[in-house]
């Protein structure tokens, strides 16, 4: 106990004394109190916001939870609101902006401006909402050895070709299930349907309005596209979410899959792997689809929200702190957790697939208030088609239909 | 007892229970009349990292401007309970009016989120209940005849499911089903088939959700009927023993009549544990092949970003009743001994 708080007070009184010391930290003595995401980028940006900026504030706490996206709008409701802070995502915002609990950061933005990348802002109708700080996508995950030994040459650069490369690998009698991708019924499936519908260039809604257009030859197209991958992915393919993936992945028993690029740097690392399986791991951009250009991925970016109901004095301490931790230095120590937006960020071999895939022009997912109810749709509905019970469709009706009986009850349609 | 005495003695009870489960109930009765306002949306132009794009946004001054003159929305009426996520009344209607067989009716029907979880939850609540009320039986005569010293390890031992936290216990099963687990491998060997899986198919996922169901709740009927045999009188048994009877008769003719109150208010709790079937579900990860009315409550409150309320209010009170006229045979059947032995 004794030696823990020495160490603590060593690296504290380290901090101070460099560059954390110069930082910018606004007001002075206010409550910073940070809800996020529980992943090594989010604990190093939190991180090292507390260590610049902790002895400025009287209060400093950060609250890391996988719940963070079902508790952030009840805790910011109340005035003042239970987090000063949210640190979160795309669709995460959009759900806070629904009820209003973001607050738009212009005047803050333009008094620091000179510690923020004008690239990073999240603007909506002129209204900076959030500053980005990672980004973060699906992309292909490729085992070179087995295409090599099954004869596949090169790297699949299409879905076409992950099929032809997954049906050799099959024929070769390497692997009877070659394909690893996140199919769980609800929030993931659905995502894979997103990505392979926006490859095929298919819009979610007709534009301007809530109505939804996904019944239609892409969204057809999208579905025949995933029962053909689902044909080679492990049987138990409706319960696998990333961590399946990953374990499937470092085990060997996969060759090619689809999955988070914050996966890369953990199958890359020396843990819970062989070295057969991470030195022959390549990553590269999200496959294209059905003669399309764009890799079939949704983008995704990670940024800073201050929530509205709280005073503006803690609102800017709040900005202040997290922005002083967008530093060169925090990237540098952190490099391989993310990939990183910010100056100073070396992209490493797990970082390939997400910059590939952006390079690609693969789209951003939609920040339209009523996703969430599409996706939720989907989730529910497309799991009846995979499992060979109705016809593509029928499950896409299925899915227009879900989403207008709670897009009515949520007011986006009449 | 007199009757102001007994309104002081039910007094403290009487209240906790219109507060914490009549209002909450009225309440959640309410809010599933309403629906949101109409959203007030603006297109406009978004831009990140990635570039700019249309979209659209709520205007949450519109919105709250309306939710300050009416706080809980629009009236909806019973909307959200005839609704195609609920009763799908209209969806039932043209299901009856397009099909051509029964077969195709019902499979149109099942394809309603809600009469497949209904479907589902119904199936459960049947299948489980009696064999968990047959098995608790027999477990507790078989350790009652047991001799005294292994009675308290045999106690022990039959407890232990229910000690175990229902998501702690469906994980581990969870695990062991699995393609690389314990019990999956052996399946897969057994059968000679790498390929099978528990999870994949539809009856073996129904199968393993009620295996588990009774497993973790033989427990309860178990130390319930337990206790009940201890009040079993030494007399009328050995009446039945000199009158001839055997074992098995001294056990449906005098056991069984005995533990009837008990047998009577096991079923009542089960029934009502079974119907809110939801834990396994979500640790199964089983929501492709098996939905209950409690996991829609849970998926309506958490999916979608934004909660839908009223479908959540609407499935509860849905569930409610169900539970009520599911319940109600027995509560019949207990309401007549009593008034039967009050006279």
């Amino acid at each position: 106990m004794f030696l823990r708080k020495i160490a603590t007070a060593t690296a504290f009184v380290g901090l101070m004394g460099s560059a954390a010391y110069a930082a910018d930290c606004g007001p002075e003595g206010q409550s910073i109190r940070i809800l996020a995401s529980d992943f090594p980028a989010i604990h190093a940006v939190a991180g090292a916001a507390e260590a610049n900026c902790g002895g400025a504030a009287a209060e400093f706490s950060t609250n890391h939870t996988t719940e963070a996206r079902s508790i952030m709008n009840a805790a910011l409701t109340p005035n003042p609101s239970e987090y000063t802070s949210v640190i979160l995502a795309n669709s995460t915002l959009t759900q806070l902006m629904n009820d209003g609990l973001v607050r738009p950061l212009n005047d803050l933005v333009e008094k620091y401006k000179d510690s923020i990348p004008p690239n990073l802002l999240i603007t909506i109708d002129g209204n900076v909402m959030a500053v980005a700080f990672m980004a973060n996508s699906q992309h292909l995950f490729s085992r070179k050895d087995i295409l090599e030994q099954a004869g596949f040459e090169g790297i699949p650069a299409t879905y076409e070709e992950v099929l032809e490369a997954a049906e050799k690998i099959r024929a070769a009698g390497i692997m009877e299930h070659p394909i690893a991708m996140n199919l769980q019924t609800g929030w993931n499936l659905a995502e894979v349907f997103n990505m392979i519908y926006l490859g095929h260039g298919g819009e979610f809604f007709v534009p301007g309005s809530a109505e939804p257009s996904i019944n239609n030859e892409k969204g057809v197209a999208a579905l025949e596209v995933m029962k053909a991958l689902a044909e080679y992915a492990h049987p138990d393919h409706l319960t696998h979410a990333s961590n399946e993936t990953q374990g499937l992945w470092e085990s060997g028993q996969a060759a090619l899959a689809v999955m988070w690029g914050s996966r890369g740097a953990p199958i890359l690392d020396d843990e819970g792997s062989t070295e057969e399986v991470t030195s022959n791991t390549v990553l590269s951009a999200a496959p294209t689809v059905g003669g399309g250009s764009i890799p079939s991925a949704t983008l995704w970016w990670d940024g800073i929200t201050i929530a509205s109901n709280v005073s503006d004095e803690e609102a800017e301490a709040t900005f202040a702190a997290l922005i002083s931790a967008l530093t060169p230095e925090m990237v540098a120590a952190n490099n391989d957790d993310a990939v990183w937006l910010l100056e100073g960020f070396q992209p490493g071999p797990a970082a390939a697939g997400v910059a590939e895939t952006v390079k690609g022009g693969a789209k951003p997912y939609p920040m339209i208030p009523q996703i969430g109810l599409l996706h939720a749709a989907l989730g529910a509905e497309l799991a009846d088609f995979l499992k060979g019970d109705e016809s593509a469709e029928q499950a896409l009706a299925d899915v227009e239909a879900a989403y207008r009986t709670s897009a009515k009850e949520a007011g986006f349609l009449k | 007892m007199k009757h102001r005495t007994f309104f002081w003695f039910i007094l403290p009870t009487l209240s906790a229970m219109i507060l914490f489960i009549a209002l909450p109930i009225v309440s959640v009765f309410i809010q599933s009349l309403f629906v949101e306002h109409e959203q007030v949306l603006l297109v406009s132009e978004s831009c990140g990292p990635f570039g700019c794009t249309p979209t659209t946004t709520v205007d949450t001054e519109a919105t709250a401007k309306l939710q300050e003159e009416q706080p809980l929305g629009r009236f909806n009426g019973l909307g959200t309970y005839i609704n195609r996520s609920h009763l799908a009344f209209a969806e039932i209607g043209e299901a009856w009016a397009n099909s051509d067989s029964f077969g195709d009716f019902w499979a149109q029907v099942y394809n309603l989120p809600f009469y497949s979880a209904l479907t589902f939850t119904l199936a459960y609540t049947f299948i489980v209940t009696p064999l968990v009320l047959a098995l608790g039986l027999a477990i507790a005569v078989g350790v009652n005849n047991l001799p005294r010293a292994l009675k308290g390890v045999a106690i022990f031992i039959s407890l232990l499911p229910f000690l175990v936290t229902p998501l702690v216990g469906s994980l581990i099963l969870f695990w062991m089903v699995d393609g690389d687990g314990v019990i999956g491998a052996t399946i897969q060997r057994v059968f000679n088939d790498p390929s099978l899986s528990l999870k994949a198919s539809t009856a073996l996922t129904w199968t393993m959700l009620m295996v588990y169901g009774v497993w973790h709740t033989l427990p309860f009927s178990f130390i319930t009927f337990y206790a009940g045999l201890q009040t079993v009188p030494d007399d009328t048994m050995e009446a039945a023993q000199i009158d001839g009877a055997t074992k098995w008769q001294r056990l449906i003719h005098v056991i069984v009549p005995h533990l009837m109150p008990l047998v009577s208010f096991v079923t009542l709790m089960l029934i009502m544990d079974n119907f809110r079937v939801f834990e396994p579900i979500v640790s199964f990860k089983a929501e492709a092949h098996a939905q209950s009315l409690s996991w829609i409550i849970y998926n309506d409150l958490r999916e979608s970003g934004n909660p839908l309320y009223a479908s959540a209010g609407a499935t509860s009170l849905i569930t409610i009743i169900l539970a009520v006229i599911l319940m109600s045979p027995v509560l019949v059947r207990t309401w007549r001994d009593f008034t039967r032995k009050s006279h």
